[in-house]
């Protein structure tokens, strides 16, 4: 079986000055929903108590914010989990009352009127905790974006680590973008695969930078930069595809069957993937365009190679 | 001709053999049971009679065990599943320790791999599941080191005035301000002399010495070494706290461990009744000091019973019985530290212990009353006073410097010093994160993980063998190898499994089939430019290489930052991620070409591959 048997070169440059203007509207788009409506954090996070119920029968939400706001938690969040007869009840960070005393209170409220519920989960997180993990998340994804950068100088150069981290970031940001837009739950599992994402989507970038590189050390005198990149994509767009098409399908079978704590988090991936076959092409490959990468800036890494022993 | 090596072809099947065995045990799963170990080590653990009586006390109760198991000092019984296991921990429980002040025994529950013995004997056990898999609770502790600084400043600041006072220098006040302790003086004469003498009775402080507009003063701070120690203190002494306390609560594998500068993690695997474990997490230890009655006949009249009046019959470590005098002489609040050393003189080993100053003065004059009595250090935790140790007075003891010696080991010194300082230092904690997990959310969570991870793997093969055909089968048999092994390292790390670890493990295998699609692709792309069989197998794995070092070297800076940065679950995700990149390499690469050189290696003449 074969999907792609393409006799010539998909002209994807001639398109790309388009595409790069709706990749840099999209980008615009996403970082404005970021920077408005803000990221819907956990309260690993922000801080705060979260309770998750379950019962035999299903659970009527309403008597459950009865009981909450009448008894001191008026600004209790109550919510299906997963199917109705699972709730999550979330609060957030109290000024005058500490998480630990709030969520023993809350507990105890549950288990004297409703019976019937069970608290499967419960957390609480301190607000220091939570504040220091922001700032962990904000310094891990630094040093991955300065590592990539780092390693893609070293082992290419660096117009194409510059081409392949903007690339990734505008992936990251469009994964941002959705979460802030849509509101949904950005939780540390979330930022553990954004982190992954990026990593990955590199991936995708490196392999077509290879061909490119190749291709360059191949060719003798004036290079058509555009059709060289254009050539280098075709020839791995087979590649490009099964890759990612395997791995989306592990990650749709995690968003299907993973359950409600991984349904984010499994998103938060498809997405990443999605954007970035998109952005590997339209965006880093682009951006060498742009950059005018040549075969001398190239020459330097030259390395002896081995031949292959056969 | 594509061959494998003979050294190669070996430590590739050592490594699957290997990876094979080790990631058995999690075929079989785990037991639940109840660990039973004596609280103080028995020369008489006869568990013929133990067994007789628990198999009645649970048939009683409609329980029935599914068999024993023995290790030194420890027995446990095998339930068929959780729900039997939680009834019977609890019949168990009071049924060994019917007074639950003074438990003989620790209860737990715990879960047993129910691999076969062979292989339990080479070490392979099943993978640790973390507490969003197999419920339980977890606690992130902060220790107050501010609190813990402050208190001691402020023992500082009481026993550099009795320093003075005895070397007849005169200061005006001795206060402590934040970080400092500043003292007062009346001319500079004076607070030079004292500092002088303070310096050489402080070496924990700096002192500087400042004229202000009332006077000069002398601001003494503590050393950066001496309040790195206090830190390290406090946080040694309350992870000791707590794990005495966590024997108590009855878990089998409680995890402990300092996080951080000022942290601690306490995971209760298990554990369902968060209050009870804060309760008992909660409570500070306290300590005593109370003279004891060598009255000839008292003890033996106490422990037949008749306990003299303003006495208290107590016992000791090893359950020797005590008869305390009830008037207590010091608490722990006037100990500010003890330390395990040597005595200068025997070079026995010792415990040394300082007294604040008005410690150091009731101390006096017990002690010069006292000579030749015993007195005993008392432990009170939870409501029960235990006895760390009894030594005799042997002469007045003044300035507050206390050394117990004698007929102890230089660990049992440590032991003493370490529980003294448990009752009276302990810097105070709170908790600043909980989680519980229930145990049927864990067991939903663990099918959760496996169903996305088989039902993705299953896609994956499916598509890779119709579109790649035979080597397709080979790249989907390499990636079941890389699961294999990537579970058996997991397994052998003993690395903590969480459900973000689960989804790691299948995001992984979605990622490592792009080293292979990477090598079908050059493979079928040589071949289309004419190349032969075999040479399009060489050129096809070469050529493929760099790339997929490249790709996977990006994958793996980010793994790293997860792993460095990290917390928790999302730990698990990263050990997960940064392992199967690693295995991936191994069992895309180096497996998937043995398995190809083994089909079409040997034949110079075959004209087809099929690849599809």
């Amino acid at each position: 079986m074969e999907f792609f048997r393409l006799r010539s070169d998909i002209p994807f440059m001639r398109y790309a000055p388009v595409l790069n203007a709706v990749s840099l509207l999209l980008f615009l788009v996403a970082l404005a929903a970021v920077m408005v409506r803000g990221l819907n954090l956990t309260i690993e996070f922000t801080g705060g108590t979260l309770v998750e119920l379950a019962s035999s029968q299903p659970i009527a939400l309403e008597p459950l914010r009865q009981t909450l706001t009448t008894n001191g938690f008026p600004e209790a969040q109550v919510q299906h989990f997963g199917s109705v007869r699972e709730a999550i009840v979330r609060l957030a960070l109290h000024r005058e009352e500490s998480p630990e005393a709030i969520t023993d209170r809350l507990r105890a409220l549950l288990t004297a009127r409703h019976p019937e519920i069970t608290i499967t989960r419960a957390e609480f997180v301190g607000p220091q905790v939570g504040k220091e993990l922001v700032t962990n998340g904000v310094t891990a994804l630094l040093l991955v974006v300065v590592g990539i950068i780092l390693y893609l100088a070293a082992r290419f150069e660096w117009r194409f680590a510059i081409a392949a981290i903007i690339a990734n970031l505008h992936d990251v940001v469009i994964i941002l973008g959705f979460f802030a837009l849509f509101q949904w739950e950005f939780s540390l599992a979330v930022l553990a695969a954004v982190l992954a994402v990026l990593g990955y989507s590199v991936n995708e970038t490196v392999v077509i930078f290879d061909r490119v590189r190749e291709k360059m050390r191949a060719s003798r005198g004036q290079i058509n930069l555009a059709a060289l990149l254009d050539h280098a994509i075709t020839s791995t767009m087979s590649r490009t595809v099964i890759t990612h098409g395997s791995t989306l399908a592990m990650v749709l079978s995690i968003l299907l069957f993973g359950g409600e704590t991984l349904y984010y988090f499994a998103l938060a991936l498809t997405i990443g993937i999605l954007f970035g076959i998109y952005s590997s092409i339209f965006v880093s490959a682009a951006l060498l365009m742009w950059f005018r990468v040549t075969r001398e800036t190239l020459i330097r890494p030259e390395r002896k190679k081995e031949e292959a022993v056969v | 001709m594509n061959r494998t090596p003979l050294w190669k072809a070996a430590l590739i099947l050592a490594v699957v053999l290997f990876g094979t065995l080790y990631a058995l045990p999690n075929l079989f799963g785990e037991i639940p049971a109840v660990q039973i170990t004596p609280l103080k080590a028995a020369s008489t653990w006869n568990t013929t009679a133990l067994k007789t009586q628990l198999e009645s006390v649970l048939g009683e109760a409609g329980l029935t065990i599914q068999g024993f198991q023995e290790e030194a000092q420890t027995l446990s019984l095998l339930f068929a599943e959780t729900d039997t296991q939680l009834k019977a921990r609890d019949r168990i429980d009071s049924a060994l320790n019917p007074d639950p002040q003074r438990p003989a025994y620790v209860v737990a529950l715990n879960l047993l791999p129910a691999a076969p013995a062979w292989l339990q004997a080479i070490g392979a056990k099943p993978m640790y599941l973390g507490l969003d898999l197999r419920g339980g609770v977890h606690f992130l502790l902060e220790v107050d080191m501010a609190g813990a600084i402050a208190q001691r400043l402020d023992a500082f600041a009481a026993d550099m005035q009795a320093t003075l006072r005895a070397e007849r220098i005169r200061a005006r006040q001795i206060t402590r301000q934040g970080n400092a302790i500043i003292a007062r003086f009346a001319d500079g004469e004076t607070a030079n002399k004292a500092r002088t003498v303070l310096a050489k009775v402080f070496v924990e402080l700096t002192f500087d010495l400042d004229e202000t507009a009332d006077g000069p003063r002398l601001v003494a701070r503590l050393t950066p070494s001496a309040e790195k120690t206090i830190r390290d203190f406090a946080l040694k002494q309350n992870i000791t706290t707590l794990h005495n306390r966590i024997n108590e609560l009855g878990v089998a594998e409680p995890i402990i461990q300092q996080q951080g500068a000022n942290r601690i993690v306490v995971q209760l695997p298990g554990v369902q009744d968060v209050a009870k474990a804060k309760d008992i997490l909660g409570r500070t230890a306290t300590l005593e000091v109370r003279l004891v009655d060598d009255t000839p006949g008292a003890l033996e009249a106490a422990v037949s019973g008749r306990v003299p009046s303003g006495t208290e019959l107590l016992y000791d470590r090893t359950g020797r019985p005590i008869l305390v005098k009830r008037e207590v002489v010091l608490t722990g609040e006037r100990l500010t530290d003890a330390q395990p050393g040597f005595d200068s003189q025997t070079n026995e080993p010792a415990v040394h212990l300082t007294l604040d100053a008005a410690g150091a003065r009731i101390f006096r004059d017990i002690t010069r009353d006292n000579v030749g009595k015993r007195m005993a250090i008392l432990l009170i935790d939870r409501g029960v006073a235990e006895v760390v140790t009894a030594p005799v007075i042997r002469t007045e003891i003044s300035g507050g410097r206390v050394q117990i010696s004698g007929a102890m080991t230089t660990s049992e010194a440590r032991d003493i010093a370490l529980l003294l300082r448990a009752g009276s230092l302990a810097a105070p904690m709170r908790i600043v994160e909980e989680r519980t997990v229930g145990p049927s959310l864990g067991k939903e969570n663990i099918e959760r993980g496996v169903k996305a991870t088989l039902y993705g793997f299953v896609a994956i093969a499916l598509f890779m063998i119709l579109y790649y055909e035979l080597v397709g089968l080979f790249s989907v048999i390499a990636l079941f190898v890389n699961l294999v092994l990537l579970v058996a390292i997991l397994s052998l790390l003993q690395a903590t499994l969480t459900l973000p670890g689960i989804a790691a493990v299948a995001l992984t295998l979605g990622m490592a089939i792009d080293a292979n699609v990477l090598i079908n692709e050059r493979i079928r792309e040589e071949l289309r430019a004419g190349v032969s069989p075999q040479l399009a197998i060489a050129a096809g794995y070469d050529r493929a290489f760099d790339t997929i070092l490249d790709s996977n070297i990006t994958s793996l800076i980010a793994g790293l930052a997860l792993l460095i940065f990290g917390w928790g679950p999302v730990r698990g995700f990263a050990v997960v991620h940064v392992l199967g990149i690693l295995t991936s390499i191994f069992s895309a690469v180096m497996f998937s070409r043995f398995l190809i050189n083994i089909w079409y290696g040997g034949n110079r003449r075959i004209t087809r591959i099929r690849i599809g």
